[in-house]
C-alpha cells in the first residue's frame, strides 16, 4: 500500500523545502542580479532586487580591462586537457581491472585512491621546484598534467564502478564469435561504456575547472585560468561588486549548467563507489 | 576465463596509470622527506647541510604551530557538524512528496559547484563586507552596528562559507541512502504508532550510519587542505591561519623550505590517519 499524502502535508513540505532552497541559491542568485546593476545600484541600501536599470556594462568592462577570454580559454585548456588526459590513460586500466581481475587488483585500486589523499601542501616545494627546472612554471601544459594526476584516481575509480556494471557473459560471447581483442573494444564494449564515460568526464571537467590549490600556486600570469583570475580581485581598488559578479557569473555558469547534468554521477565519483 | 594472454594485456594497460601514479607519490614525497632533514633555505644562502629533526621540532615548537591546530580542528570541526546535521535535515525533507522536486534539489546542489575564489569573494565582499554587503545593511536596518566579520569573527565567518560550499555534498549523499531506504518498514513503524522522534533515531539514523561515516571520512580529508578559502578571505590572518596555510607561507611565502618540508610530513601522516578508516569502507564494499 502506498502512504495516503494529504495534499496539506505536500503544501507544506514545499514551502519549507522551497524557501530552504531558495536561500541556499540565493548567494548565487545574487551575484547574477549585481553582475547587471551599475556599481552604485550594486552597494545602494536598500538593496534592490528587481526593479533597477539592467545593463551589460560590466561584462564588457570585465573583458576589456582584463582579456577575460585569456583566462576563459586557460580553464578550458586546463579542465579539458587534464580530462581528455585522464581518460586515455584509465580507460585500458580500468578495463582490464573491471573484466580481467586479478588477486592485486583490489589493493591496486585502493592504492590509487591513497594517492588522492596526499595533501596538496605537503608535496608543494617539490612540484613547485621540479616546474622551475622543467621550465613548466606558469605553464598550461603543466597544469593540465598536474590536474590529470590528481584526479587520475577517480577517474580510474568511476570508470571501474561504470565497467563492473556491464555483465561479462556478453564479452565472453563476443570472444566465443571469434571478436578480437580490438573488435570487443570496440564494437561491444564502447557503445555500452559510453554513458559512464560520459560522467566521468563531466565530472572530472566540474573538479579541475573549480581546483583552486594548484592553479594559484603554479601559474602567474600566462598560464592562469578563471580561479586564478577571480582570485585578483581579493584586493581591489574603488567599487567593483557589479565587476566582481559579472566575472564571477561568467567563471561560474558553464559549470552550474554542467553540474546540473552531473548530479547523479556526483555521488558515485565523489564516494569512491560507496554509495551509490 | 581469463587466458594467460589477455591477462599479460591487461598488465600492459594498467601500466601506464599506475607508473604515472606511482611516480607522481614517489617522487615528490622523497623529495619533501629529503628537504625535511635539510637546513634549505633557497633565498638565503640555499642548502646549509643536514639538519637531523631539528626541522621537525622547531616546527612543533614554534609559537604557530598550536594555534594552526587548533584553528584546523575548529574549522574542519564546525564544517562538519554544521554540514551533517543539515544535511540529514535537508535529506530527509527533500526526501518527502512534494511539487517541484528536482528543482529544489537543483537549487540546493548548486553552490557546490561553485569555484572556491568565487564562493569566498562573493561572500567576503557581497555579505560580510562591513560597510555595503547585505548583513551590513541587514544589521542597520535593525539598527545594530554592522560586524566585521572576517576580521572580528574571523572564524566562524570561514566556517559559514566553507559550510555553504559542502553542505551541498552531504545532502546530495545522504538522500542518496535514505532513498534506499526500504519504505515499507517506515510505513510498518508509523501505523504501529512509533513517533516521529523514534522512527528517526531507530531506522533512519541507524540506517544512514554508514553514508554519514562516508560523508565525515571524505570531507575531512578535502576540509583538512582548504587553502583558496582561506588565501583570498584573510590570508591567514585574524587566527584563520590553518596547518595547511602554515605549511604554505613556510615554504613559499617565506622560503624555509626545510621546516615547511617538515610540516609537509605532519600532514601527510594526519591525512593518512584519516584516509585509512575511509579506505576499509571502500575496501570493504569492493569485496561486496
Amino acid at each position: 500500500m502506498a502512504r495516503a499524502v494529504t495534499t496539506q502535508r505536500k503544501a507544506i513540505n514545499t514551502t519549507l523545502a522551497w524557501a530552504i532552497g531558495l536561500l541556499i541559491f540565493f548567494p548565487i542568485l545574487w551575484t547574477i542580479l549585481t553582475s547587471f546593476k551599475t556599481e552604485a545600484q550594486a552597494i545602494a541600501n536598500p538593496p534592490i532586487f528587481i526593479g533597477f536599470d539592467w545593463t551589460l556594462e560590466n561584462y564588457s568592462i570585465v573583458q576589456e580591462r582584463s582579456n577575460y577570454m585569456r583566462f576563459l580559454w586557460n580553464s578550458v585548456i586546463i579542465a579539458g586537457g587534464s580530462t581528455i588526459l585522464g581518460i586515455i590513460i584509465a580507460v585500458p586500466a580500468a578495463w582490464s581491472m573491471a573484466f580481467v581481475p586479478s588477486k592485486r587488483t583490489k589493493d591496486i585500486l585502493l592504492w590509487m585512491l591513497s594517492t588522492k589523499m596526499l595533501p596538496a601542501v605537503g608535496v608543494l616545494y617539490p612540484i613547485y621546484l621540479l616546474f622551475i627546472q622543467l621550465g613548466l612554471l606558469d605553464s598550461r601544459i603543466g597544469l593540465v598534467i598536474v590536474m590529470m594526476l590528481i584526479n587520475l584516481p577517480i577517474i580510474v575509480w568511476m570508470l571501474y564502478t561504470y565497467f563492473r556494471e556491464i555483465p561479462g557473459e556478453i564479452l565472453e560471447a563476443a570472444r566465443m564469435d571469434g571478436a578480437s581483442l580490438r573488435e570487443e573494444l570496440l564494437y561491444v564494449l564502447t557503445p555500452m561504456a559510453i554513458p559512464g564515460i560520459a560522467s566521468t568526464i563531466l565530472l572530472n571537467f566540474i573538479l579541475a575547472w573549480n581546483e583552486a590549490f594548484w592553479t594559484l600556486n603554479l601559474t602567474a600570469v600566462d598560464a592562469a585560468p578563471l580561479t586564478a583570475f577571480i582570485a585578483s580581485y581579493s584586493s581591489p581598488e574603488g567599487l567593483f561588486f557589479a565587476k566582481l559578479s559579472a566575472a564571477s557569473t561568467m567563471a561560474i555558469a558553464p559549470i552550474l549548467i554542467l553540474g546540473w547534468f552531473s548530479q547523479k554521477q556526483l555521488v558515485r565519483g565523489l564516494t569512491f563507489g560507496a554509495v551509490k | 576465463m581469463a587466458t594467460q594472454h589477455s591477462r599479460s594485456a591487461a598488465r600492459l594497460m594498467m601500466a601506464p596509470a599506475v607508473v604515472l601514479l606511482l611516480g607522481w607519490m614517489l617522487v615528490p614525497l622523497t623529495m619533501t622527506l629529503y628537504f625535511s632533514f635539510k637546513n634549505y633555505l633557497p633565498l638565503r644562502g640555499g642548502d646549509l647541510g643536514w639538519a637531523g629533526f631539528d626541522n621537525y621540532v622547531r616546527f612543533v615548537s614554534s609559537s604557530a604551530f598550536w594555534p594552526a591546530v587548533q584553528t584546523t580542528l575548529v574549522i574542519v570541526g564546525g564544517v562538519l557538524l554544521i554540514t551533517v546535521v543539515l544535511g540529514i535535515l535537508l535529506a530527509m525533507l527533500l526526501d518527502q512528496p512534494m511539487w517541484g522536486q528536482g528543482v529544489v534539489r537543483i537549487l540546493v546542489i548548486a553552490p557546490f559547484f561553485v569555484m572556491p575564489t568565487v564562493s569566498a569573494l562573493v561572500w567576503k565582499n557581497m555579505f560580510m563586507d562591513p560597510v555595503n554587503g547585505l548583513f551590513a545593511h541587514l544589521w542597520r536596518f535593525f539598527g545594530a552596528e554592522p560586524v566585521s566579520w572576517l576580521s572580528d569573527a574571523s572564524l566562524s565567518s570561514i566556517i559559514m562559507i566553507v559550510s555553504w560550499q559542502w553542505l551541498p555534498f552531504a545532502t546530495l549523499i545522504l538522500l542518496t541512502a535514505i532513498q534506499s531506504l526500504d519504505s515499507e518498514q517506515l510505513e510498518a513503524a508509523e501505523m504501529d504508532g512509533a513517533p516521529a522522534l523514534a522512527r528517526f533515531t531507530n531506522i533512519i539514523l541507524p540506517h544512514l550510519g554508514r553514508a554519514i561515516t562516508i560523508v565525515i571520512l571524505i570531507q575531512t580529508i578535502f576540509l583538512l587542505s582548504i587553502f583558496a578559502e582561506i588565501f583570498v578571505t584573510t590570508g591567514g590572518a585574524f587566527g584563520t591561519r590553518t596547518l595547511t596555510y602554515l605549511i604554505f607561507q613556510r615554504v613559499l611565502e617565506s622560503q624555509n623550505v626545510g621546516l615547511g618540508s617538515a610540516g609537509g610530513v605532519y600532514a601527510i601522516i594526519l591525512a593518512n590517519i584519516v584516509a585509512i578508516f575511509l579506505m576499509r569502507i571502500v575496501g570493504k564494499n569492493l569485496d561486496a
